[in-house]
């Protein structure tokens, strides 16, 4: 199974697709040029500070509200390797799935850990911090079939004979 | 020796017997007019001073027009401090009810004052004859601190108005002509004072339009002569006259100009500059992505119905945005009730609320990369509308509301 | 065994039975793009490498989240959405009518039964004609126009019952944000709700809207009401046998299952910065405020427009305070002009914009600084949503909102 290990960062209950990305930047050009005003309205200098490989550790409800799929994509665009939440609200969810964000359920880990800490991930497995271990459940077949295919434009792609 | 009219306000108001053009005196202002635009500044600077004070309140109006409803962080920080200094300070405060020399003329300005306005088009006020003009805001800080300022003595341009505008011509065909002819710097420090027969047959929203574009002459101020329809307008807004002057016949003109009204042709200017000017119909066929009806210019009822008369059992175009804002609630509001407004939304037109809108530029349907946009506002300088590359043309309100039809510049003649 | 609202669409669409957890692909009856995403779809269409739209008369453009246009790039989406809607032979766009989720029911885009996808979080409220509608990304957007098709978890259905009557200062609006409270922002995620009960059947279409719109906001996926004689009569349709039979059978499985009852509704806010944090507006009384918000998708239409003008006729919005009005869409504008509700807010000193998403969606149309503080009618408080995170947003009825409004603080209406 893949296993990476990174630094976390850590947010709370409900982060809203509003303060992922504010509709004030939706009509930039590019994700990319949204990306420095990720999370602005509560941190504004977190966009800033996230590495390539970090990992986001969120409450209950991470992603509600808007549809905006840019959401889930400046924070891939950003670096982050996967966001660990308490739960993920649906659209959020799918939005990741179809562009490869990782996104993992767990309910315990946001109450141990601290911004900063490094934990390890083993796909499909568990979480590891501290010594202790937390096991994540797998997704289902159809969701593992997109993310194999490396996303939905990849998959439809391949429908279309183009890969 | 005789004295214009600008002669005669500034006399008055300096208390002077007499003034002739060069003179510099100190004056004492009627009113101090300040928008959005720039009253942040003003306040800024005002807590600054040692000795921070208002001469006199009761002369101050403050509007906020230009981004209204507001758009940014940035303007709602503007506004908002300029909203609580007007409460704490008692200054009347208007938000939302128009655009600003639209509710100065509504509400306040009288024949013969002496106003000074944070914005250039305040030479409006010279429609109702009193010599309104545009300062920056440390001249307004001065005058809102001490109750009086500088000025110094313009000299004047008189234009001996004849005949009557052809059906189809409009006012704004006329000034738009005048600057063409004069240029953009033709009226440069001076007064442009508009008298004669012709006149007569130009109504207080007319006479409203070419005083408002005087500055894009380069005048200091705009003047014209107190007639029957002016103490008309002033006597259905409730306000007398504070002086009712004319000039002197042996009065001192730089120069004088006699139009013949009725030679006047639908004008269009075009992008960079108003003194751009051609007939209208040189410009048929130009592409254009978006047509404005409204600003201090041309957003009075009587320019509401020229449009909604030609739009009435009519399209705007499918890929024009035309865009109608009411140059003030009083305006939106008589609209509505004379059925204008239903009439515009009928036809597929985006009404707004009154504000200066895309005439201003920062944020009310702004135009994007290479767009074209044909416009009753004031001005057409590059990146006026929004994106730094793209054009601005402007005409009056029957040719904007055709070229909205067409989806490209058109006079109303042109409409089946 | 019984079945619920969303499990008989979803039958009826697949030929199958189904039941929640199974995931099934179901055949899209519509979709709405709306401008800020326009450019995306666009973009991944191609690149997924479709050629032809599956079905150009079921999709739906509209433009309401840039207009009028704010910022200069804003324009380049409706050029994009242009060329897109030319290439593709696509029929249906908006430029300027109005908000989507208005105009998707009011234009007759919906009926009962249907399935539609949007690129927006608010697409479920067009559970109010009983059709399952749900927001999606545009890359989905991007496949389903390619396919015609989208895979779905069929949701267990928490089924809401309210009966009695409210009471005359409570608005549907008062309803859903107390569900909310109760449920919680994350209470519904995942699952379907389903209203039932005499009060939403004597309730308008227009009223059911806005609770159906609002249901996202307790993470639903959908919320549906049972279609009528009101549906029908709001579709311009004779409603069918399998449209009637879109109500939840007394033998169906719900996950859980709420009671209200209507007289013990009170008018309540979402206060800041969640839409669950919902108390009611006895509590919050006295508190000043410097904007009033009526109108967006969740309550910009006609009869929310004429209940503020019922609590503004006669009287002034409080000075230094603001009162926005932007109906959700031309239509509703031109009846409230034709009833008199525009010449009454216009009077009583409202700032009143075109028809568009305004400043619900932050980007214009009222935009707040620090210390501000805003009742808005729409359907979010987020951090930030309105200007800078030091903005107070509480969402409130049309009735509340006008009633603050008059008195430059929030009182009950």
């Amino acid at each position: 199974m893949e296993k990476f290990s990174g630094k976390i960062w850590v947010l709370g209950d409900d982060i809203d697709t509003d303060i992922i990305i504010p509709t004030e930047y939706l009509a930039l050009k590019t994700v990319k040029d949204m990306a420095p005003y990720a999370f602005s309205p509560l941190r504004p200098e977190l966009a800033a500070q996230i590495q390539e490989g970090d990992i986001i550790v969120a409450g209950k409800n991470f992603g509600c509200g808007s549809s905006r799929e840019q959401a889930p994509e400046i924070i891939k665009t950003l670096g982050i390797k996967c966001v660990i939440a308490k739960s993920f609200a649906r659209i959020f969810f799918r939005n990741s799935i179809n562009n490869g964000l990782l996104l993992i359920e767990n309910d315990k880990l946001r109450d141990v850990v601290n911004e900063g800490d490094e934990i390890t991930v083993t796909i499909n497995e568990s979480i590891e911090h501290n010594g202790s271990q937390y096991p994540i459940t797998s997704l289902p077949q159809n969701l593992v079939d997109i993310i194999n295919a490396g996303g939905l434009v990849k998959a439809m792609r391949k429908l279309n004979g183009l890969d | 020796m005789g004295m214009t009219i600008a002669e005669k306000i500034i006399a008055a108001a300096a208390g002077a017997e007499s003034v002739k053009p060069g003179d510099i005196h100190t004056v004492e202002l009627d009113r101090l007019m300040s928008n959005d635009g720039t009253t942040h500044l003003t306040i800024d600077m005002y807590h600054q001073l040692k000795n921070p004070h208002i001469a006199d309140v009761n002369k101050l109006v403050w509007i906020v027009d230009h981004n209204v409803p507001c758009d940014s962080v940035k303007t709602a920080a503007s506004h908002k401090k300029m909203r609580d200094f007007a409460k704490e300070n008692g200054i009347k405060f208007y938000e939302g009810a128009g655009v600003c020399h639209q509710v100065m003329i509504e509400n306040h300005v009288t024949s013969g004052e002496l106003i000074f306005g944070a914005d250039s088009h305040t030479c409006a006020y010279g429609a109702l004859g009193a010599f309104g003009t545009g300062v920056g805001c440390t001249d307004y800080l001065y005058a809102m601190v001490t109750g009086h300022s500088w000025l110094l003595v313009p000299e004047t341009l008189k234009f001996n108005l004849t005949g009557k505008l052809k059906e189809g011509v409009y006012a704004r065909d006329l000034i738009l002509s005048i600057i063409g002819m004069i240029g953009a710097n033709g009226a440069n420090y001076m007064a442009m004072e508009f008298s004669g027969e012709g006149l007569k047959t130009l109504n207080m929203s007319d006479r409203i339009a070419i005083c408002n574009l005087c500055v894009e002459a380069g005048a200091k101020t705009a003047l014209m002569e107190v007639d029957e329809i002016t103490l008309d307008y002033l006597k259905a807004h409730g306000r007398e006259p504070k002086y009712s002057f004319k000039s002197d016949e042996d009065a001192h003109f730089a120069k004088v100009y006699d139009i013949d009204l009725s030679t006047i042709k639908p004008i269009v200017a075009k992008p960079h500059f108003v003194d751009s000017v051609v007939d209208a119909k040189e410009c048929v066929g130009t592409h254009i992505d978006e047509a404005f009806l409204g600003s201090c210019n041309n957003g009075r009822l009587e320019d509401l119905r020229v449009g909604a008369e030609l739009i009435k059992g009519r399209k705007v175009h499918p890929l024009v945005r035309f865009l109608v804002v009411p140059a003030s609630a009083e305006v939106y509001k008589q609209a509505l009730s004379e059925g204008l407004i239903d009439t515009f939304m009928e036809a597929g037109a985006i009404v707004m609320n009154p504000n200066c809108s895309v005439c201003w530029g920062s944020c009310q349907g702004v135009i994007g990369e290479n767009e074209v946009l044909i416009s009753t506002g004031t001005r057409n300088f590059k990146g006026r509308a929004g994106h730094k590359d793209s054009f601005v043309y402007l005409a009056s309100a029957a040719t904007v509301t055709a070229s909205a039809i067409k989806g490209e510049i058109a006079t109303a003649d042109m409409l089946e | 065994m019984g079945s619920t609202i969303i499990e008989k669409i979803v039958r009826n669409n697949v030929g199958r039975d189904v039941k929640p957890g199974e995931i099934v692909t179901v055949n899209v009856d519509r979709v709405m793009i709306h401008d800020i995403f326009i450019p995306f779809v666009a973009s991944k269409f191609e690149e997924m490498g479709f050629t032809k739209i599956w079905d150009p008369d079921k999709a739906v453009l509209i433009y309401d989240h840039l207009v009028p246009a704010s910022q200069v790039d804003d324009t380049r989406h409706f050029r994009i959405g242009n060329e897109f809607v030319e290439k593709y032979g696509m029929k249906n766009i908006h430029r300027s009518d109005g908000i989507c989720h208005q105009l998707m029911t009011e234009a007759g885009y919906v009926k009962p039964g249907d399935v539609v996808f949007g690129t927006d979080s608010h697409t479920t409220t067009y559970g109010c004609v009983g059709a399952f509608s749900s927001g999606i990304g545009y890359t989905e957007m991007a496949s389903i126009l390619g396919t015609g098709t989208l895979w779905i978890r069929v949701p267990e259905t928490i089924k809401v019952e309210i009966t009695g009557n409210l009471p005359a200062n409570v608005m549907a609006k008062d309803i859903i944000l107390k569900l909310i409270g109760d449920l919680g922002a994350d209470g519904a995620t995942y699952k379907a709700l389903e209203f039932t009960g005499d009060t939403v059947e004597k309730m308008s279409v227009a009223s059911r809207m806005s609770m159906s719109n609002m249901a996202i906001e307790a993470g639903a996926k959908c919320a549906l009401f049972t279609p009528d004689e009101k549906t029908a009569e709001y579709c311009e349709i004779e409603l069918t046998d399998k449209e009637r039979d879109l109500v939840g059978d007394a033998d169906a499985e719900y996950c859980r299952v709420l009671h209200y009852q209507a007289e013990d509704f009170v008018p309540v806010m979402a206060c800041p910065s969640n839409v669950d944090n919902v108390k009611p507006v006895a509590e919050l009384a006295g508190k000043e405020i410097d904007q009033v918000f009526i109108g967006s998708c969740t309550n910009g239409r006609l009869e929310d427009l004429m209940a503020a003008a019922e609590v503004l006729k006669g009287k002034h919005v409080a000075p230094y305070v603001k009162l926005i009005v932007t109906p959700a869409s031309r239509k509703i504008y031109r009846q409230a002009v034709e009833n008199g509700t525009m010449a009454i807010l216009a009077e009583a000193g409202a700032i009143i914009t075109h028809p568009s998403c305004g400043l619900c969606c932050g980007r214009t149309g009222g935009i707040l600084t620090d210390g501000e503080t805003v009742v808005a009618t729409n359907n979010r408080n987020f951090l930030g949503r309105m200007g800078t995170s030091k903005v107070g947003i509480y969402l409130a009825s049309p009735k509340s909102a006008a009633a603050c409004a008059a008195a430059g603080k929030i009182v009950v209406p």
